[in-house]
């Protein structure tokens, strides 16, 4: 694995969306389905370049070092470009071009005939690349340029069908959200910068010891500095809570998860490559590649982990009344980053990585299998669909695998890494840890409810007529094909199913020995290789793993006497109240418990509107506006005297010179 | 003069040769397309040559040849500007193919006199005796007054006699200063210099180091006029809009960089070591010369006289590079100053040029050097507008472009040496510059074309275009090839 080898995962796909957008969509109009093999192809490369990425860094135990290249020098500040290749970093290139592999084969079907069909896999092939660029990041300098990115990627994508009012708003609450977070991402570099200067100058034989740049930029520097105890007092705390907060806003936790559920505007494959492999799983990516940091700080930690339990609970108890299939599976998204959240803010490190990459897989399947029905039914609504099973097997049962992998059902690759979190939760009791270990047990009970309801709702009954059935959609039955999706799209979701089913076994807690080559705790082992960050791997926990399944299977049950065996009236699921909740408790959690009245009508308009911004209108008219109209005039009009004297006389230029030699001697001699 | 020299000579020997061939070759050939292959082709040889003798220098041990009786030295600082000036002379040939089919019989001189123009500029960063400078420079004037009067019309005439004038007018100037740092020191020759003036800044000198005070200020003065600072920019709008636009951005260019070049030279070379404060002299005349031409550039409607006197602002941003000679405590001792000053240069050619060349190639179809002309040019020539839109960016100075990577090093260069004031004023400045910038590609991308059809352009200027357009962007990205190059030219000042 030479270094150009790595840098090609990230090449690849930056030139098929060169090649796209300024070859194929200018110039081979009608061609349209190349931009779709040029997108899979670069992609496809990169992922088996990814695929021995990871087996490199296996066999060489831990990281690859490639000295990075400088980029800029002026002065004192030097930036440089480099690749920071370790296990953190092979898992998530893994993830990342799989699971947008998968996404893009199956785009092919779902989005053919649309016009924009070129643009869409040129954004694809760009959003993959920034992600890619993002996680082979050797410095913060790099990892905030394909942060940014990856924010512009998901808005453009958000907004594909910028015909809709409905999908410009979202991307735009997506973007804008997202920048709130990003803003404390930003002060937090510039306060390292600020602060960091100094401490990694003082230490700088301590970094070339151990084989380190040691530029404050360097994200090996920083977290060996951390890890070193060099950051003394408030700034590991300031630093990381910063990093933190960029990562509340892309991994939408609470109490910016607002724009996850909005942003299913898009197209159902980008929500697919959104909520498993790129956008959302950036923000823990961020956290724990600057895990040592974090660890530095407890205050920092118990904040992760207390906003991760927030959002795991506050999101399950929404994805439990929408009807909106991919709302459900929104909603289900932020639980489960909250999820890993609350898994790194206790110190899981392994657990909280290993459940972000088996999540990729079935969140992608699920996705993807929404997609399918979409197709087939034309609605997103889970009270116009029933019965889908026998029309639609395979995508069902992909589904049935998802859900019962989501669920933490034994021994599908949910079942693992959630009982890690759980047992990880369970194992060194103090305040902040019961509390956590509480609401992860409570999520896990609504994820499993929430997934098995939409599983019901949308596959087994009576069929409740679709598209066609849904009231002012103005489409008719023709738009309704009962049918499989094409095999292009089902291929990708059987594909994987198969991660979904086994992914579990990387991490491997039981098998003394070790199933055919994967030796027992591979997962751990492999994370563990790099010797900041603590992982261990510890045998299988019969208490978590069997609280964690009763939850699961009682979750399920719930959802079958309701929707299954009718034992609670349901017969007003088309008019879209549910008896079991009483009105009050289920109408603030169907108006998510009414966030977005709170940012738009209070935040945004009351505060922001009609305060900050009116005052701010205030002074721009009054004060900045003057002095910029004074500046005008001022520049309009020295602008004529200064020409004035250029008369076209040649005599009068000559003037001009000799009385600037004049003026500088009197200067000279008045001051020198 | 031996054989040494007559090498060290070289490439401006073969510059000489290739001008007499081209016109020689006009004579006897009708067909003049030839002559433009001819002498891009022909640049070949002083190229190759100019290689052979970087060859020389890397292996010397002290990394400089010196010859013609102690006037040449050749250096890494030299040999940067002859490749600047030979690729600048190669793009504004290649620009000039179209414009010049108008041009009828004159083509063979055209070239000539380009390459014979070229020659002096590649000689001046070179010399390092008073009289060889003043030699140089006037081989590098007396061309270019040609050729801005080339086009035989009211405007070009007129243009070519203003710059003649007061070209001599500068010229007399300098001469006068020269003869001056001559009275008091006995030589002609820097490495002379250097040591007299050491001598009598220690006070014992007849009359003190107050009496170069005069000689550098006349100095300034007669270099000055050639780079186009303010208050000595007078005659800058008039020549640039009179002149062949391929000219004009020669002389924007080319003629820039060499009397920056022997700036550096006589200024670090030989006035170090004078207690004068002529780096804040430079830092003043920066701050004048950016506002006076950013004040005046923004009323301006045609687009020439507006890059001219953006031209005057731009000779503002580099004088604050000549300016940032380091504080008290490293005095001369960081390279940062000279180094920005190559990188800009490098820079703000790569940009003007590319601004230039799509005038040049709008201007030959709308026959309008006026910029509400170019309306419309995004419908009408999308690639020449994008290529336009970028070089005004890279002008103003915002990323992804090189003119941002210039201004951060020059910007960095004047902190590091204790000017925050004057980059104070260059900020602000550089605000100022984004309402006539911005306002041509708000004209090109905002307002209706005034007709439908294309632009039309050949192959070369295709060429040029393309190869500077990228530039542009690879530059900004990248600039860390030609950073380290700058920054090598200039060590030898050190």
């Amino acid at each position: 694995m030479t270094e150009m080898m790595a840098w090609s995962i990230f090449l690849l796909p930056l030139f098929a969306f060169i090649f796209i957008s300024l070859v194929i969509r200018p110039f081979l109009n009608g061609y349209d389905r190349v931009s779709g093999y040029v997108a899979i192809v670069a992609v496809a490369i990169g992922f088996v370049l990814s695929i021995q990425s990871v087996l490199e860094v296996w066999n060489n135990h831990g990281k690859i070092v490639w000295p990075s290249h400088s980029w800029i020098t002026v002065g004192s500040l030097e930036l440089s470009v480099g690749i920071l290749m370790d296990p953190l970093t092979a898992i998530m290139l893994v993830v990342v071009s799989g699971v947008s592999l998968m996404v893009l084969i199956y785009s092919q079907g779902y989005m053919h005939g649309d016009p924009g069909y070129s643009r869409y896999f040129a954004y694809i092939s760009l959003f993959t690349a920034s992600m890619i660029g993002l996680v082979l990041a050797g410095n913060i300098i790099q990892i905030y340029f394909f942060w940014e990115l990856v924010g512009l990627c998901s808005y453009l994508l958000i907004g594909f069908w910028f015909h809709k009012p409905s999908a410009i708003a979202a991307a735009k609450k997506a973007f804008l959200v997202t920048r709130l977070g990003d803003f404390g991402f930003l002060l937090a570099i510039l306060y390292l910068f600020a602060n960091g200067g100094e401490i990694f100058a003082a230490n700088a034989s301590e970094f070339t010891g151990a084989g380190m740049s040691g530029s404050v930029f360097d994200i090996s520097s920083v977290n060996f500095a951390a890890k070193s105890g060099f950051f003394a007092g408030s700034i590991a705390t300031l630093v990381a809570l910063g990093i933190f907060a960029g990562a509340v806003g892309k991994s939408a936790q609470f109490p910016l998860h607002v724009w996850l559920p909005d942003a299913m505007e898009g197209p159902t494959p980008v929500s697919a490559l959104i909520h498993a492999a790129t956008m959302v799983v950036a923000g823990i990516f961020l956290v724990a590649r600057f895990f040592p940091l974090f660890e530095v700080s407890s205050t920092a930690m118990s904040f992760v982990a207390i906003t991760g339990g927030v959002t795991a609970l506050f999101a399950a108890s929404m994805g439990l009344v929408m009807y909106d299939i991919k709302r459900v599976l929104a909603y289900s998204t932020v639980s489960q980053l909250g999820f890993m959240m609350l898994a790194l803010g206790i110190g899981a490190y392994g657990p909280a990585i290993f459940h972000l990459f088996t999540h990729a897989f079935f969140k992608a399947l699920l996705f993807l299998g929404s997609g399918s029905v979409n197709h087939a039914t034309g609605t997103f609504d889970m009270r116009y669909m029933g019965g889908l099973k026998k029309h639609m097997p395979w995508t069902y049962y992909t589904f049935l695998i998802g859900s019962l992998s989501i669920a933490g059902i034994f021994p599908l690759a949910g079942f693992w890494s959630k009982d890690e979190i759980i047992a990880a939760s369970l194992h060194h009791p103090d305040a902040i840890q019961i509390v956590v270990a509480i609401m992860a047990l409570v999520a896990a009970f609504m994820t499993a409810f929430y997934m098995f309801r939409a599983l019901f709702m949308t596959f087994h009954g009576e069929f409740r007529g679709g598209i066609a059935a849904e009231p002012d959609s103005g489409a008719d039955s023709h738009d309704v094909h009962l049918e499989e999706s094409p095999a292009v799209m089902v291929l990708p979701m059987v594909i994987l199913a198969i991660p979904a089913i086994v992914a579990g076994f990387l991490f491997n807690p039981v098998i003394d020995g070790g199933i055919g080559s994967i030796p027992q705790y591979w997962f751990s082992k492999m994370l563990n290789m790099v010797d900041h960050v603590y992982v261990k791997g510890h045998p299988i926990d019969f208490f978590a793993a069997s609280i964690s399944s009763i939850i699961a299977v009682s979750g399920i049950g719930l959802a079958y006497l309701i929707y299954i065996r009718k034992s609670v009236n349901t017969s007003t699921i088309i008019d879209g109240e549910f008896s079991y909740m009483t009105g009050p408790v289920y109408k603030l959690i169907f108006r998510k418990y009414f966030f977005d009245e709170l940012y738009e009508g209070k935040i945004t308009i009351a505060l922001f509107y009609n305060g900050v911004a009116r005052l701010i209108d205030w002074c721009d008219r009054n004060i900045v506006d003057r002095i910029g109209n004074v500046i005008g005039f001022f520049g309009r009009n020295s602008g004529k005297v200064v020409t004035t004297l250029e008369t076209g006389q040649v005599q009068i230029y000559g003037v001009g010179m000799s009385v600037g030699i004049v003026s500088i001697l009197i200067v000279f001699v008045v001051w020198g | 003069m031996d054989f040494h020299d007559i090498k060290l000579l070289s490439p401006e020997i073969s510059m000489g040769a290739l001008g007499i061939i081209i016109i020689l070759l006009d004579m006897i050939t009708n067909r003049k397309g030839v002559l433009a292959t001819v002498s891009v082709v022909g640049l070949a040889v002083p190229l190759s040559l100019s290689l052979y003798l970087c060859g020389l220098v890397d292996s010397d041990s002290e990394g400089k040849l010196s010859g013609v009786y102690g006037t040449v030295l050749i250096d890494q600082f030299s040999l940067f500007f002859k490749f600047f000036i030979l690729g600048t002379l190669a793009l504004v040939i290649l620009s000039s193919t179209d414009y010049l089919s108008k041009l009828g019989r004159l083509r063979g001189e055209y070239h000539a006199l380009l390459i014979f123009s070229a020659a002096g500029m590649m000689l001046l960063p070179a010399v390092t005796d008073l009289i060889s400078i003043y030699i140089a420079i006037e081989l590098t004037a007396l061309p270019l007054a040609a050729l801005i009067a080339i086009r035989r019309d009211s405007h070009s005439t007129e243009a070519g006699i203003k710059f003649l004038l007061l070209s001599a007018m500068s010229s007399a100037v300098l001469l006068y200063g020269m003869a001056l740092i001559y009275g008091f020191t006995g030589s002609t020759e820097i490495e002379v210099i250097i040591e007299r003036i050491a001598y009598l800044s220690t006070g014992s000198g007849p009359f003190g180091e107050r009496v170069i005070l005069l000689a550098v200020v006349l100095i300034v003065a007669g270099i000055g006029f050639k780079i186009s600072v303010a208050p000595f920019q007078m005659w800058v709008p008039d020549v640039y809009e009179g002149a062949p636009t391929p000219i004009t951005s020669y002389l924007s260019v080319a003629s820039k960089a060499a009397g920056f070049a022997i700036m550096l030279r006589i200024f670090y070379m030989a006035f170090g070591d004078i207690r004068i404060d002529w780096a804040s002299l430079f830092a003043i005349l920066s701050a004048v010369s950016m506002t006076v031409g950013n004040l005046a550039a923004v009323i301006q409607t045609n687009i020439k006289r507006m890059l001219a006197y953006s031209t005057v602002a731009h000779a503002g941003f580099l004088l604050m590079g000549l300016a940032a000679v380091g504080t008290q405590a490293d005095l001369f001792e960081t390279p940062m100053g000279p180094g920005s000053v190559l990188f800009y240069l490098v820079a703000y050619a790569v940009t003007n040029l590319a601004a230039f060349f799509v005038i040049i190639a709008v201007v030959n179809s709308t026959r309008s050097n006026m910029i509400r002309n170019f309306a419309g040019m995004g419908q009408r020539a999308p690639v020449l507008a994008i290529i336009l839109s970028i070089s005004m960016i890279s002008l103003l100075g915002i990323p992804p472009t090189v003119g941002f990577m210039g201004k951060l090093y020059i910007f960095s260069a004047a902190i590091n040496s204790g000017l925050t004031w004057l980059v104070i004023c260059g900020v602000l400045n550089s605000v100022v510059s984004a309402y006539y910038y911005l306002r041509v590609i708000r004209t090109m991308y905002m307002l209706e074309p005034e007709s439908d059809t294309s632009i039309q352009i050949g192959i070369p200027p295709r060429m040029a275009i393309g190869i500077v357009g990228i530039g542009i962007l690879v530059l900004g990205i990248i600039p860390s090839t030609v950073m380290n190059a700058a920054e090598k030219a200039v060590i030898v000042f050190f």
